[in-house]
């Protein structure tokens, strides 16, 4: 297979993004309306509303801050509008996002209202959308691309051969000098002494088992019985039985590689290769969050059939579950099917991924991209003051 | 117990292979179609080794059968490694999911 040429926005801060998105990032809850007005308003443009940004505090607020300013600043995105209830928020987020150099406009609601915010919002988003619509794709390198990995409702089809495919995509990504984060902390319980003796150092260990060890004292203070949330219902639907065997499927997908660091949540990686970041299981909060540590293609193999997208991050979504590939086709972007029959081997498996991968990042659209899956979902540590 | 493994088939079955196993010495393979009771042909993933095993239940897609009998809370292993612990004696053909496999993790799953 001949190597093809990748493309994509080499942006101010010397990142590489893989669409040029025009946002209009409402920074509470009470600046969704008008925020997707301004989107209605200036069609291209992309408001990603959300349900928190009031009362927050602590470590949370860091977290919310971390999130929103990292979704702006991702590299997938030209520029940005930020709309908040009061200024000083809303002047936060938006200085945090002009650090990269992209444009970035902000407007508060309070004593202006909605519809003074929604015009002087949209002319500007206008003239963003045009001088956007003027970047150039150019050249860029694999190694260049920040890419994730998460599975999501994940069965037995899965740690068979859609994450054994990932993996091949995410060790050939690495050889390339790309960087791959991956997590679900929870979710690596019964196989998180395999990733701990995949650390590439005792101060990495150290962090990861420290970031495990608190989210399962936090889920163990609950009591709670959480068969039917972790493993979820459609696992369980799909074969997968307990927490452990559904741990071992998931670390399938991580190749084989060395885990270089272990990230908090939204932390941007700054080491090459194999990063681990501490997150929720869930697929939006997931991806939430990688993408606000900048990543720009996301890799999601799926068992019975996560429809999960994201507005800034791809998702592509990959199955080796023939019932879900006949049933829902129109969210697999790639059939691996015939690993389960033992059609095709693991490196042809790897090569479907990577063609798909390589048209992605030119341009292609994904499947969930195409059917409007823009699932935006802040991750909280706990609740507002 | 019942000699459930046997040699590798020297040709596969008309009907192909019906089960998957990661690895070999796992309790547990896992059907790739739906299965009726009967003999049916498994195979090792990696290796693609083939071995009859002789099945009890109905094991829909993606569901987990027993490659031998297990007694109550015996380890159970998928991926060479452990899945869980039965809740009940799980005979060999039989299928292996939340109602005779629990976490030997998270105890209060059940």
């Amino acid at each position: 297979m001949a190597e093809k040429r990748l493309t994509g926005y080499r942006r101010a801060d010397g990142r590489v993004g893989i669409r040029n998105h025009v946002l209009i990032l409402p920074v509470d809850d009470l600046s969704n309306a008008v925020a997707e007005s301004v989107a209605r308003a200036i069609p291209g443009t992309l408001a990603l509303p959300h349900p928190y940004g009031r009362l927050q505090f602590g470590a949370d607020l860091d977290l919310f801050f971390q999130t929103m300013i990292g979704t702006g600043a991702n590299p997938n995105v030209a520029a940005v509008i930020v709309i908040g209830i009061e200024p000083a928020w809303t002047q936060r987020i938006a200085d945090g996002i002009a650090e990269t150099g992209k444009p970035v406009a902000q407007f508060s609601i309070e004593r202006h209202g909605d519809l003074r915010v929604l015009e002087m919002a949209a002319r500007r988003a206008a003239q963003l959308m045009q001088d956007a619509s003027e970047l150039r794709r150019v050249p860029v390198e694999r190694g260049e691309l920040l890419m994730s990995i998460k599975c999501g409702e994940s069965d037995t089809t899965s740690g068979l051969g859609a994450n054994p495919a990932t993996s091949v995509a995410v060790d050939r990504h690495i050889a390339a000098g790309g960087t791959v984060i991956f997590g679900e902390t929870t979710e690596l319980t019964g196989g998180e002494h395999l990733i701990a003796e995949r650390c590439a150092s005792d101060e990495v260990r150290k962090k990861f088992q420290g970031f495990f060890d608190d989210y399962l004292a936090m889920i163990e203070r609950t009591g709670a019985n959480l068969l039917g949330s972790q493993p979820t219902q459609g696992n369980i639907r799909g074969g997968l039985s307990t927490i452990e065997e559904k741990a071992l499927g998931n670390i399938e997908k991580t190749g084989t590689t060395p885990v270089v660091d272990a990230l908090a949540p939204a932390e941007r990686p700054t080491r090459a290769g194999l990063n681990f970041m501490d997150t929720s299981c869930a697929a939006a909060e997931f991806i939430t969050l990688t993408a606000a540590a900048g990543a720009v293609i996301h890799l999601f193999p799926t068992g019975q059939g996560n429809v999960v997208g994201h507005p800034v991050e791809p998702v592509i979504k990959i199955t080796a579950n023939p019932l879900t590939l006949s049933t829902m086709s129109e969210h697999i972007d790639v059939d691996v099917c015939g690993l389960l029959q033992l059609e095709f081997d693991l490196a042809a498996a790897g090569d479907r991924l990577k063609d798909v991968i390589d048209r992605t990042v030119n341009g292609r659209l994904t499947c969930a991209e195409a059917l409007g899956h823009r699932e935006f979902a802040l991750t909280r540590l706990y609740q507002s003051a | 117990m019942e000699v459930l493994v046997t040699e590798p088939a020297s040709s596969p079955p008309p009907d192909g292979v019906a089960f998957l196993a990661h690895h070999r010495g796992d309790d547990v393979a896992v059907a790739v179609r739906d299965t009726a009771p009967g003999a049916a042909t498994a195979a090792y993933l990696e290796s693609g080794d083939r071995f009859g095993i002789n099945v009890r239940t109905s094991i829909p897609l993606g569901h987990k059968v027993a490659l031998r009998d297990l007694p109550a809370s015996e380890n159970v292993l998928e991926y060479g490694a452990l899945i869980g612990l039965t809740r009940v004696p799980v005979a060999a053909g039989e299928l292996v999911h939340t109602h005779n496999l629990r976490s030997a993790r998270w105890q209060k799953s059940v």
